[in-house]
């Protein structure tokens, strides 16, 4: 048994032994039976090795490494973390925060999960080595109130951190202070949104920002520079620490650097998460091979590549075009590499890493109709065409599942999603009608189909969705 | 009446505003030990929130309001919340929370007859590797099924004593 806790009371979560295809970094030692996850054990491992080298070196170093390394943000957008640094403004003189988004909350993203739980000190230490890099004044970490046990796990960490001069007042025996607070949100998935998850640790309902003015990084917490960044990308703070920016870089493909955990969900014989250096692997393998394919008797009808609000992929569908450098493309769902911009050149994206499987036990349309339901629930509510378009579109999937829909009812659907994307103040407009037109555009047979269905048989029907 | 809060409670909100420098920030940590203690969050807890954080009363309403784990109602001794998203419904999640219902005798978003549980809808729990997973208050259950769930409540069961609710005298009387 090993857990982060000597709580007899605190869950464990199963380990994996590696996949030959994964190259394990941030998961080196949460995955590792004989780690249990504390202090001592991370010491043991050379932990809080690179906060003491990082204190070596200028603030200014630091971030250059970064920024070297190319290591894009892991939460969903594949913004390059180094840059997101250099946009910070200190013209204000307003102290600098930093805030760690543990709201883990895109459906099919099971990874940061894992990280907190066995191997917290590894997010610490990536932490305040970003926070002594941006000269943070303060850092919190906003965990979801799904994940209890990882709110406690994280505060005995710090405790246990703390007493070991790695947080809090003058680190390492320098002037540099900064304390680490866990921060536990509520449930809201709008909460994942850097502005709207800022709102909320002010205290308030969760209303994304507009940006611009708002960008965190010039009007933050408390309107000061603020720096947000995902549970995994932090943690790979650490690593490009330890073997420099330009080494990182080495790992993955240009543009594409370090590893990913890819987390596998939904019609698989062996869901899971992988670590894989990005580019060096395909969806056809991550589904195939580590995943262990699809269940016996079923075929294939549809993948979901960065969490359920990427656009879906379509079995049996060409992407064909021209990547950045210049190199044409005709890929299967199976050919597309697992990094940030194969998915986006494919037409969707590799979002927080999630890539859900649908087969063809399911009806498509109810498929969407459950995605719908989970947008409509976490709207804020604060623009008009995503609070009323997000619960329009969830009825009209609704009716078309449950009877009653028409014919015309696809074009409807479709034309909602149009007029929702580009017209709200954060990205949950995209991420509420990307599925819908991306559903209702590759699945346009099954939508109509809809209207012909049997209501009565439907309502019958054994397996459900919504 | 006005609210009364514990020793531990009024505490507990005395160290965590510390924490930030402008003491609204404190109001989700403060709304988590308030339900845990009390169960719900009452009006007149909220305006003792408001009254220690020196801001309006509905600022603290529009807070509660908001996030789906807070809750002005009460709820069953134990709290079931079983996900509702895509790959858990893949795997079976309506088919687990039906289980739930019929272990309980009872609908979803209430009070079950025997007072032991609320079972309610969550959404996406950040566990779709175990599909279809559900909490059981702090506790989360992975790969569940029908089986697995009918032994489940059999323990919630044994551990948790009924407490059915009296009739509401307006019923009674007639």
């Amino acid at each position: 048994m090993s857990r982060a806790n000597g709580d007899a009371t605190m869950p464990t979560f199963s380990k994996s032994a590696p996949h030959p295809k994964e190259r394990r970094i941030i998961l080196a030692n949460a995955e590792d039976p004989d780690f249990d996850g504390t202090l001592e054990a991370y010491e043991g491992r050379g932990g809080y090795g690179e906060l003491k080298k990082a204190f070596g070196m200028t603030p200014e170093d630091v971030c250059k490494e970064v920024l070297d390394s190319g290591v894009r943000g892991r939460g969903g957008a594949g913004f390059p973390a180094g840059m997101k640094w250099k946009f910070l403004d200190r013209r204000s003189g307003k102290p600098v925060y930093l805030i760690c988004n543990a709201d883990e909350s895109e459906p099919g993203t099971f990874k940061d999960r894992q990280i907190i739980h066995k191997d917290p000190h590894q997010l610490i230490e990536g932490m305040m080595i970003t926070a002594f890099a941006i000269q943070a004044k303060q850092a919190y970490i906003y965990i979801r109130e799904e994940m209890p046990y990882g709110a406690r796990i994280l505060d005995e960490a710090i405790e246990a951190a703390r007493a070991k001069g790695y947080v809090g007042d003058n680190i390492l025996g320098s002037d540099y202070s900064c304390d680490l607070v866990v921060h536990r949100g509520a449930a809201a998935y709008i909460c994942g949104e850097e502005t709207g998850l800022i709102e909320s640790l002010e205290g308030k309902r969760a209303y994304p920002r507009i940006k611009p003015p708002y960008f965190p990084a010039a009007l933050g917490l408390y309107m000061c520079p603020t720096i947000v960044n995902n549970v995994e990308t932090l943690c790979n703070v650490k690593h490009i620490v330890a073997m420099g920016g330009g080494e990182f870089a080495k790992i993955g493909t240009t543009g594409n650097t370090g590893t990913r955990i890819w987390c596998l969900s939904g019609h698989v014989q062996k869901p899971g998460y992988f670590e894989l250096e990005c580019g060096k692997a395909t969806y056809g393998e991550l589904i195939n091979d580590l995943g262990g394919g699809l269940l016996p008797g079923r075929k294939l009808q549809a993948v979901i590549p960065g969490g359920s609000s990427a656009k879906v992929l379509r079995a049996g569908e060409r992407f064909t075009g021209k990547l950045r450098s210049g190199e044409a493309f005709d890929w299967g769902i199976d050919d597309i590499p697992l990094d940030f911009d194969s998915p986006m050149a494919a037409g969707s994206m590799s979002g927080s890493g999630a890539v859900i499987v649908v087969d063809d036990s399911v009806n498509i349309v109810e498929v969407l109709a459950n995605i719908n339901a989970f947008y409509a629930h976490e709207s804020c509510g604060q623009c008009t065409p995503c609070r009323e378009g997000s619960l329009w579109m969830k009825k009209i999937t609704g009716r078309m599942v449950s009877g009653g829909a028409r014919r015309e009812d696809a074009a409807l659907l479709a034309s909602i999603g149009d007029q929702i994307a580009g017209r709200t103040i954060c990205a949950h407009g995209e991420a509420c009608a990307w599925p819908t037109q991306s559903f209702v555009a590759k699945f346009r047979d099954e939508f109509e189909a809809a209207a012909e269905r049997n209501p009565d048989e439907w309502k019958n029907r054994e397996f459900r969705l919504v | 009446m006005p609210f009364e809060p514990s020793s531990e409670l009024a505490a507990y909100a005395e160290k965590v505003v510390q924490r930030y420098p402008e003491r609204r920030s404190a109001i989700m940590m403060i709304l988590h030990a308030l339900q845990r203690e009390q169960g719900r969050i009452s009006l007149e807890a909220q305006e003792w929130v408001a009254d220690f954080l020196e801001i309006a009363p509905i600022k603290v309403r529009e807070v509660v309001s908001f996030y789906p784990f807070y809750r002005e109602h009460p709820v069953g001794k134990r709290h079931i919340r079983v996900c509702r998203t895509l790959s858990c419904a893949l795997n079976g999640g309506y088919a687990v929370c039906d289980s739930f219902k019929q272990a309980f005798e009872t609908g979803l978003d209430e009070i079950s007859p025997d007072g032991r549980v609320t079972i309610e809808f969550a959404e996406c729990l950040a566990s779709c590797g175990t599909a279809p997973v559900a909490l059981v208050d702090d506790d989360l259950h992975e790969n569940l099924t029908p089986e697995k769930v009918r032994e489940l409540c059999e323990s919630i069961k044994a551990e948790t004593p009924a407490a059915p609710r009296p009739e509401p005298a307006g019923e009674t009387a007639e």
